[in-house]
């Protein structure tokens, strides 16, 4: 069994306890000291940091939103001066404002701690050769992972992503041995390797880490005969940390939760109610150990489910189950968050009328591939070609730019888009096996 | 070994301590760091019972011990070696020892007792160069080195520690850290307060930093060195460079 802190990654849980506890006090008391947005909000609800007795009186404390944190843009939400920060990552922005997240010393080696224990319990060792096709820049996905790797003292190539062919070669030739990238662009390796006539049996690849984009357990199961590797799935949130925050181990049964430096609470998305161990609900996360940019009860808006009963890989952190839905209508798609509210703001006419739409969602050629249907009114229809293909061009233009993902547009006919309950389902995520 | 939930101390209207929290593990030195009036002393004589927290909880080896008596507790094996000695100072050394050993002196006899005598003062070889000179004519160092010694003379299973090295010369600093290093790696659980905080980070394996009553922040000894607060606040370094 591959467990990296033995002491930490097997406390009983009523040592995790304990450990939150303090923790979660201290880092009220320095929300509170150091976070104006906290000490607004917590004078606001009337709650001290003196209220936190036990872990239970967590539900006292008022949640996070993202809309908090682009409220705060950029360094609002930080709880150390910013010359105290070593490393500054932001989300893309494509929807809004980005939220920018700080990072201390200590902050970031956490982090490189934590994506080395997600990491090992995937497998990785000092004798692995690990590419990581996640892209480097602004995000936290390929830095989280790289340094990760680097402290369990395996062998680091940083091909970001793309050149998919060049990624192949550096895997046939660099014997790569684990590859880090998205669902989708494994998939998109597999194709060009298939392409070149590479057999994946082959090569040394042996595991994959998985992430950034919700995956179902087919699609798992296709990259791995496609790639011939174990696929491992890992989660986090650039808000909350970036990759390291849960991963799975070989037992493949949900995936631990780093508590010894976050509170995991499952709430009901409509009534915010805590809901018990075992029912599923929005996952809410509480950082205990952030120096730089602390978090109180944020609100992941991903649908889960935990289980605290031990692991057969010996781990008693408690474990999530797999994140396939989200609480709103967002998708990811290649890496990035779309909400149909984005695309709505395009459709609506001067007059403020919306159209009918439909976004669909399908994985084509190895692809996030993205459709937008409208329904197009009559009169429309009767009039001129030209005018309707200048419409279409138009539109398509219009998404793409504002989501920053090519789209495509159809234009149906009134009344042609399926409804349910007199409703149209706004998104259809055929990746995640909904009917159309 | 130890857990501490949630406790609140008053004197008299006064919150002394507003919900402190922290944990032992068996054979680990852990300090509580932080300025005068943080509650440092006031944790520690709260988990030795002298001071009753109006709630929360205190456990030693999973049994609640907060409503206990001093005198129950030590028995318990939890020994405080108190803030400024307190020696008796008209005795001697050899006796302030064997007073160590009071509060288990129905279930040892006499030649156990001079066993453990001599242990400590292996221990604390100045000790027995001086066994037999009033506790009173050592210096400060030397009475704190007394009075720690004498704390093991009830063989504690946890050494609650205030302020070892206050008003003690640098160079008996050293020493009385060495010793509990030493004692540590014996197998002794130490809780370590002080105000020099280099000095408590230097031989401690954990840390908690406490303000006003509250822990702030917690973290091994490597973390807590790095976290710019305590640096500037405790460690008095690095002010230019954090404020400027």
């Amino acid at each position: 069994m591959l467990i990296r802190n033995q002491e930490l990654e097997t406390l009983s849980r009523s040592d995790i306890r304990q450990l939150q506890l303090e923790r979660l006090q201290a880092i009220v008391f320095r929300c509170y000291k150091n976070v104006s947005f906290y000490k607004k909000k917590f004078d606001e609800a009337k709650i001290s940091p003196d209220d936190i007795q036990s872990l239970d009186d967590l539900k006292k404390l008022p949640f996070t939103t993202k809309a908090d944190l682009r409220d705060s843009y950029p360094y609002g939400m930080f709880a150390v001066p910013l010359r105290e920060i070593v490393r500054i990552h932001s989300s893309s922005g494509a929807t809004g404002l980005p939220t920018v997240v700080g990072y201390t010393g200590n902050d970031l080696k956490n982090w490189c701690d934590l994506c080395a224990r997600i990491m090992y319990a995937a497998g990785v060792t000092r004798d692995d050769v690990v590419q990581i096709a996640f892209d480097y820049g602004i995000f936290t996905g390929a830095f989280g992972l790289h340094q990760g790797a680097e402290r369990i003292g395996a062998s680091v190539i940083p091909t970001s992503v793309g050149h998919t062919e060049r990624q192949v070669k550096i895997i046939q030739d660099y014997k790569t041995t684990v590859l880090a990238c998205t669902p989708s662009y494994a998939l998109t390796i597999a194709e060009k390797m298939s392409e070149m006539g590479i057999d994946p049996k082959s090569l040394n690849l042996k595991v994959g880490l998985i992430g950034a984009e919700p995956w179902s357990e087919a699609i798992r199961g296709e990259i791995e005969t496609k790639l011939s590797i174990k696929a491992m799935d890992n989660y986090g949130l650039s808000e909350i940390l970036g990759p390291g925050l849960a991963g799975e181990c070989e037992a493949r049964n949900g995936l631990h939760i780093q508590e010894d430096h976050f509170i995991v609470e499952v709430i009901d998305p409509e009534t915010f109610e805590v809901l018990p161990v075992g029912a599923e609900g929005e996952l809410v996360f509480t950082t205990l150990t952030k120096e730089g940019f602390p978090l109180l009860r944020y609100r992941t808006g991903d649908l889960s489910r935990i289980d605290d009963s031990p692991c057969a890989c010996g781990r008693t952190l408690a474990r999530m189950s797999r994140v396939f839905h989200r609480t709103d209508d967002v998708i990811v798609v290649r890496g990035v968050n779309i909400s149909p509210s984005q695309v709505e703001a395009i459709l609506r006419k001067p007059d403020g009328n919306l159209p009918e739409y439909q976004i669909i969602v399908d994985t084509k050629d190895a692809n996030d591939a993205l459709e937008v249907l409208v329904e197009v009114s009559e009169d429309l229809f009767v009039d001129e070609m030209r005018q309707l293909r200048e419409l279409h061009l138009n539109l398509e233009k219009k998404v793409h730019a504002a989501l920053g993902v090519k789209v495509k547009v159809r234009l149906v006919e009134p009344r042609s888009i399926p409804t349910k309950d007199g409703k149209v389902k706004r998104v259809v995520d055929l990746r995640r096996g909904d009917s159309q | 070994m130890l857990r501490v939930r949630s406790i609140k101390v008053n004197y008299g209207a006064i919150r002394a301590l507003k919900g402190v929290s922290f944990h032992v593990k068996e054979g680990e030195i852990v300090t509580l760091i932080g300025a005068n009036g943080a509650g440092k002393s006031t944790i520690l004589n709260t988990v030795s019972g002298l001071l009753r927290p109006v709630s929360g909880e205190i456990l030693l080896k999973d049994s609640p011990i907060h409503k206990l008596s001093p005198a129950q507790i030590v028995k318990l094996g939890v020994s405080q070696t108190p803030e400024g000695r307190q020696v008796f100072s008209t005795l001697s050394v050899r006796d302030n020892l064997i007073l160590g050993a009071y509060p288990r002196r129905k279930q040892s006899d006499k030649s156990e007792i001079r066993k453990d005598v001599e242990e400590v003062e292996k221990l604390f070889p100045i000790l027995k160069e001086r066994n037999k000179q009033a506790a009173g004519t050592l210096s400060g160092g030397e009475q704190q080195m007394l009075a720690i010694a004498r704390s093991l003379m009830a063989r504690p299973k946890i050494l609650l520690l205030d302020e070892p090295t206050m008003g003690v010369a640098p160079i008996m600093v050293a020493e009385i850290l060495r010793t509990v290093k030493k004692l540590r790696d014996g197998g002794m659980t130490v809780v370590l307060i002080e105000q020099n905080a280099h000095a408590a980070l230097s031989v401690a394996d954990r840390g908690y930093v406490l303000e006003t009553g509250r822990v702030v922040l917690d973290g091994t000894v490597e973390e807590l060195l790095e976290n710019k607060e305590v640096k500037r606040a405790y460690l008095g370094k690095g002010y230019q460079e954090v404020w400027e």
